[in-house]
C-alpha cells in the first residue's frame, strides 16, 4: 500500500475519533457540556492524539530503520569476488538497488510476472536486455549474485512494507480504541492536549538547536581534518594565500592573515560609511521627523535592507567601481588600477548596513523613556542638547551593540565582496587596491572540481570556522551589552 | 481636614509673578483649558486641585511651554510672566524654561552620575566659570534638595540607583541648581511613600523662601499642607481660587465644595 493511502487512513481514523471521542465524553455526562471536566473538544483532540501520534512515530523510525537493516542484510549476501577491482560495495550495492527497481518497474509494465521477477536467473535469461526494455537504467552486465541480491532486496522491502501498514494500522486503531475508552465525564483532557501542545513546542526548538550543533560538529571534524594534513601555525600565521589545485597539496600557501586582514579592512570601510549615516539617520526620524515624514522614510530605509547582496554586487561592479575609477583612476589622482577595491567593496557594503543600524538605533532611542526628555526640556536644554547628553547616552550601550551586529553582518557578506573587492588576497594598507575576504575564498576553494579530501578544499571549513567563532564572539559581545543596557532602567 | 495649622497663612502680599488672562488649551479638537484668568504670586506655593482630567497639568505645563513638545497642542490667551508674555514669538521656550524649572510626577534623574545630575543645567547654560565653582553649585542645590547628606559620599555613583524618594529630592535638586524664579510641580509626591512625602513637603516649605512654587496634586491634604495658594479646576475651567485657608474651609463655590468633601472627584 502507499505511503500516501497509509497517512490518510491513519488521519481519516483520528478524524473519526475526534468526532467519536466527543460524543462518547458528551453521552457520559448525559449531554452536558457542563458536566465535563474539560471542553468536549479536548476530549476529540485527545482521541485523535492518541491515534495520531504513536502511528505516526511507528511510521518514522520504521521508515529509516528499514532501509539501513535491509541495506546490510543484503550487502552480506554479495560475495568478495563480484566486487571488482577499482569498485566498492557501496557501488554493488547501488547497482543491486537499481536491478531492484528494474525489477519492480517490468512487473508494473507487466512485462513480467511477478513470479518470473522473483526467481529469474541471470545465467539462463537475458535480464539485462528485459530490464532495459522496461525502462530501467542499468549500466552494467546483471551478473547471477546481483541478480538475487536484488531478488532478495525487493522481497525484504516488500515484506517490510506489508509488516510496517499493519503494525502502523493496528497501532493507530489502538490508539483511537484506548483513547475512546478514556472519554468519560472525569477525564482530564485538557490538561493532556496542554502537554501535547507543549511537547510540540519543544519538538520545534529542539530541531533548531539540534541543527545549529549538528552544523557546529561539521565545522569543527572537517577542521580538525584539515589541520591534520596541514599545520596549524602555518594557517593562522601564514601571511600568504596562494592555494595550488594542480599541485595537490605540499606546494599550497594557506595563510589565512591576508583574508582576515581583508575582512577587516572591507568591514571598517563599510562601518565607517553606514555608522554615522545610519545613526543620523535615526535621530532624525525618532526626535526631529513629523509622524508624516516618519510613516514614509522608516519604510523607505528599509526597502534597503530587502534588496538582495546579489544586486548590491552588481551594483559595486557597473556603477561605484567605475565611478571610483574616474576620479582615483588613471585619468585622475592615479590611486587605483581597477575598479575592483576595499573601497569599492567597503562603501557599497556600508550602504547595506544603512538600514541595519538606522532600524536599529531607532528602536532604541525610541525606548528612552520620554521622562528622560521632558527632564531634560525642564532645564532648559534645546532639542540637540537633550540628545547629545541624555538620549545617546542612555541609548548608547544599545547603539553599540546594533553596531557590533552590523558588523557581524559585514564580516560575513560575501556577495558584495566577489564582486566589488577583486579576488587577490594581499596585505596592503591601500584601500583602493583589490583584497579578497574569508567568506569569498570560502566560495573560490570550494566551487569547481576540487576533491573534497585535499587541504586545498577542506581548508573552507577552517575558515569557515574562523568566520563563525568571529561572528560568534561579537554576537555574544553585542548581546552582553544590550542586556547590561536593559537593566538600567528596570 | 489638614494635618498643621494655617499659622503662617496670614502672608504679607506678593508681588505677582505669573498673570494668566483668558487662557484656552486645545488638544486638537478638544477643548482642555477654558477662559482660565489666574495671577499667581512671588515666594509662594500655589496648589493646583481638582478631579483628574480637569486640566491642571495641562495648565502647568503650559506655564513653561513644555506643551509645546505635543504636536497637535494649542495655546491661546496671554500669560505673562513678570509682566513679559511667554507666547511671545520672541521668547524663546529653551531660555524660559531656564526661568520656570519643572519637577515631574515621576522622578527621572538621568542615566548618570548624582554629580552629572545636578550639574546638567548649569553646564548647558554656562552657570560656573571653572570646576571648584561647578562643585559649589552641585553641593548647594543638593543641599538645598535636602538630600546632601544622604548621597555626600557617593556623588559619582549612578543618580538611577537612589530610592524612589531620593530619586524625587535629586530631581527636585537638579530643577534648583539652573536658579529658577518659578518652580512647577506636577504631582511631585504621588510615586513616593508617606516618608519621603514628608520630606518633599518640608522642602517645598523651604524652597518658598527663594522661589514661586506652583504645585499640582490630587491630595488635598498635601495641599492644604504646603501651599498659602489653591486653585480649584473642574472639567477645564478654574473654578476657584483663593487663600487655601479660605478654600478647605469656607468655599465659596457649590463644586469646590463638593469636591473636597468628597462628593465629585
Amino acid at each position: 500500500m502507499p505511503l500516501l493511502w497509509l497517512i490518510l487512513i491513519v488521519l481519516a481514523i483520528a478524524v473519526a475519533g475526534y468526532v467519536l471521542g466527543r460524543q462518547r465524553a458528551l453521552a457520559s455526562a448525559g449531554g452536558d457540556s457542563r458536566g465535563l471536566h474539560s471542553l468536549p473538544s479536548y476530549y476529540g483532540s485527545n482521541v485523535a492524539i492518541k491515534a495520531i501520534v504513536p502511528a505516526f512515530l511507528l511510521l518514522v523510525a520504521w521508515l529509516l530503520i528499514q532501509p539501513i537493516y535491509v541495506g546490510n542484510t543484503i550487502s552480506g549476501m554479495i560475495p568478495e569476488s563480484s566486487v571488482k577491482e577499482g569498485s566498492s560495495l557501496g557501488l554493488v550495492m547501488a547497482e543491486v538497488r537499481r536491478a531492484a527497481n528494474g525489477l519492480d518497474a517490468a512487473v508494473a509494465q507487466g512485462l513480467m510476472t511477478d513470479d518470473e521477477a522473483r526467481n529469474l536467473r541471470a545465467d539462463f535469461t537475458d535480464v539485462t536486455q528485459r530490464l532495459r526494455d522496461a525502462g530501467s537504467i542499468v549500466t552494467s552486465e546483471v551478473t547471477q549474485p546481483i541478480l538475487r541480491a536484488a531478488q532478495r532486496y525487493r522481497i525484504m522491502n516488500d515484506t517490510g512494507n506489508l509488516i510496517m501498514t499493519i503494525a502502523v494500522l493496528i497501532l493507530a486503531v489502538l490508539g483511537f480504541l484506548y483513547g475512546l475508552r478514556e472519554s468519560r465525564a472525569e477525564f482530564r483532557a485538557r490538561n493532556v492536549v496542554e502537554h501535547s501542545v507543549r511537547a510540540i513546542l519543544v519538538g520545534a526548538a529542539s530541531i533548531a538547536i539540534l541543527t545549529t550543533i549538528g552544523i557546529v560538529l561539521s565545522l569543527v571534524f572537517n577542521t580538525i581534518e584539515f589541520f591534520r594534513l596541514y599545520p596549524a601555525a602555518d594557517f593562522f600565521l601564514g601571511t600568504n594565500w596562494a592555494p595550488s589545485f594542480s599541485g595537490r597539496g605540499g606546494s599550497s600557501d594557506l595563510g589565512v592573515l591576508p583574508l582576515l586582514w581583508g575582512t577587516f579592512y572591507i568591514s571598517i570601510v563599510a562601518l565607517a560609511v553606514a555608522v554615522p549615516i545610519g545613526l543620523f539617520a535615526a535621530i532624525y526620524l525618532s526626535e526631529y521627523a513629523s509622524p508624516r515624514i516618519r510613516a514614509f522614510a522608516k519604510p523607505m530605509l528599509e526597502v534597503l535592507a530587502g534588496i538582495p547582496t546579489i544586486v548590491y554586487g552588481l551594483f559595486a561592479l557597473l556603477t561605484v567601481g567605475p565611478l571610483l575609477l574616474k576620479v582615483f583612476g588613471d585619468n585622475g589622482l592615479d590611486w587605483m588600477q581597477s575598479g575592483t577595491a576595499v573601497m569599492t567593496a567597503g562603501l557599497v557594503m556600508g550602504i547595506m548596513l544603512i538600514p541595519f543600524v538606522s532600524s536599529l538605533s531607532d528602536d532604541i532611542i525610541n525606548s528612552v523613556p520620554q521622562a528622560m526628555r521632558d527632564g531634560s526640556y525642564g532645564l532648559g536644554a534645546t532639542k540637540s542638547e537633550t540628545i547629545k547628553q541624555v538620549v545617546l547616552p542612555a541609548a548608547l550601550p544599545g547603539i553599540v551593540g546594533a553596531i557590533l551586529l552590523a558588523a557581524s553582518r559585514a564580516i560575513g557578506e560575501t556577495m558584495i565582496v566577489v564582486l566589488g573587492a577583486g579576488a587577490a588576497a594581499r596585505l596592503s594598507l591601500n584601500p583602493f587596491e583589490a583584497m579578497t575576504t574569508v567568506t569569498a575564498k570560502i566560495v573560490s576553494q570550494l566551487t569547481g572540481d576540487a576533491d573534497f579530501a585535499s587541504p586545498e578544499a577542506l581548508v573552507a571549513f577552517a575558515l569557515g570556522m574562523t568566520l563563525f567563532v568571529i561572528t560568534l564572539c561579537l554576537n555574544i559581545f553585542a548581546l552582553y551589552i544590550v542586556r547590561k543596557y536593559r537593566e538600567q532602567y528596570e | 481636614m489638614y494635618d498643621t495649622p494655617n499659622t503662617e497663612r496670614t502672608v504679607t502680599r506678593n508681588e505677582t509673578k505669573f498673570s494668566a488672562r483668558k487662557v484656552q488649551v486645545y488638544y486638537g479638537d478638544t477643548h482642555a483649558i477654558k477662559d482660565v484668568d489666574v495671577d499667581i504670586e512671588d515666594k509662594t506655593v500655589t496648589a493646583f486641585i481638582g478631579p483628574s482630567g480637569c486640566g491642571k497639568s495641562t495648565f502647568l505645563r503650559c506655564l513653561n511651554r513644555m506643551n509645546d513638545t505635543i504636536d497637535v497642542c494649542r495655546v491661546e490667551g496671554d500669560i505673562l510672566l513678570d509682566g513679559q508674555d511667554i507666547y511671545d514669538k520672541k521668547v524663546d521656550p529653551v531660555q524660559l524654561r531656564a526661568k520656570v524649572g519643572m519637577v515631574f510626577q515621576k522622578p527621572n534623574p538621568f542615566p548618570k552620575s548624582i554629580y552629572d545630575n545636578i550639574a546638567y543645567g548649569p553646564r548647558i547654560h554656562g552657570l560656573a566659570k571653572n570646576k571648584a565653582e561647578l562643585d559649589e553649585i552641585v553641593e548647594k542645590s543638593l543641599r538645598r534638595g535636602a538630600i546632601w547628606n544622604e548621597v555626600k559620599d557617593r556623588l559619582h555613583a549612578p543618580g538611577t540607583g537612589l530610592s524612589g524618594g531620593q530619586q524625587q529630592r535629586l530631581c527636585i535638586a537638579r530643577a534648583v541648581a539652573t536658579e529658577p524664579e518659578v518652580l512647577l510641580m506636577d504631582e511631585p509626591c504621588s510615586a513616593l511613600d508617606p516618608i519621603a512625602t514628608s520630606q518633599v513637603e518640608e522642602l517645598i516649605d523651604e524652597l518658598r523662601t527663594n522661589y514661586s512654587v506652583i504645585i499640582v496634586t490630587h491630595s488635598m491634604q498635601q495641599a492644604a499642607r504646603v501651599s498659602q495658594k489653591t486653585a480649584f479646576f473642574h472639567l477645564g475651567n478654574l473654578v476657584e481660587f483663593g487663600e487655601t485657608g479660605q478654600i478647605f474651609t469656607n468655599p465659596k463655590d457649590e463644586r469646590t465644595e463638593s469636591y473636597i468633601t468628597g462628593r465629585i472627584g
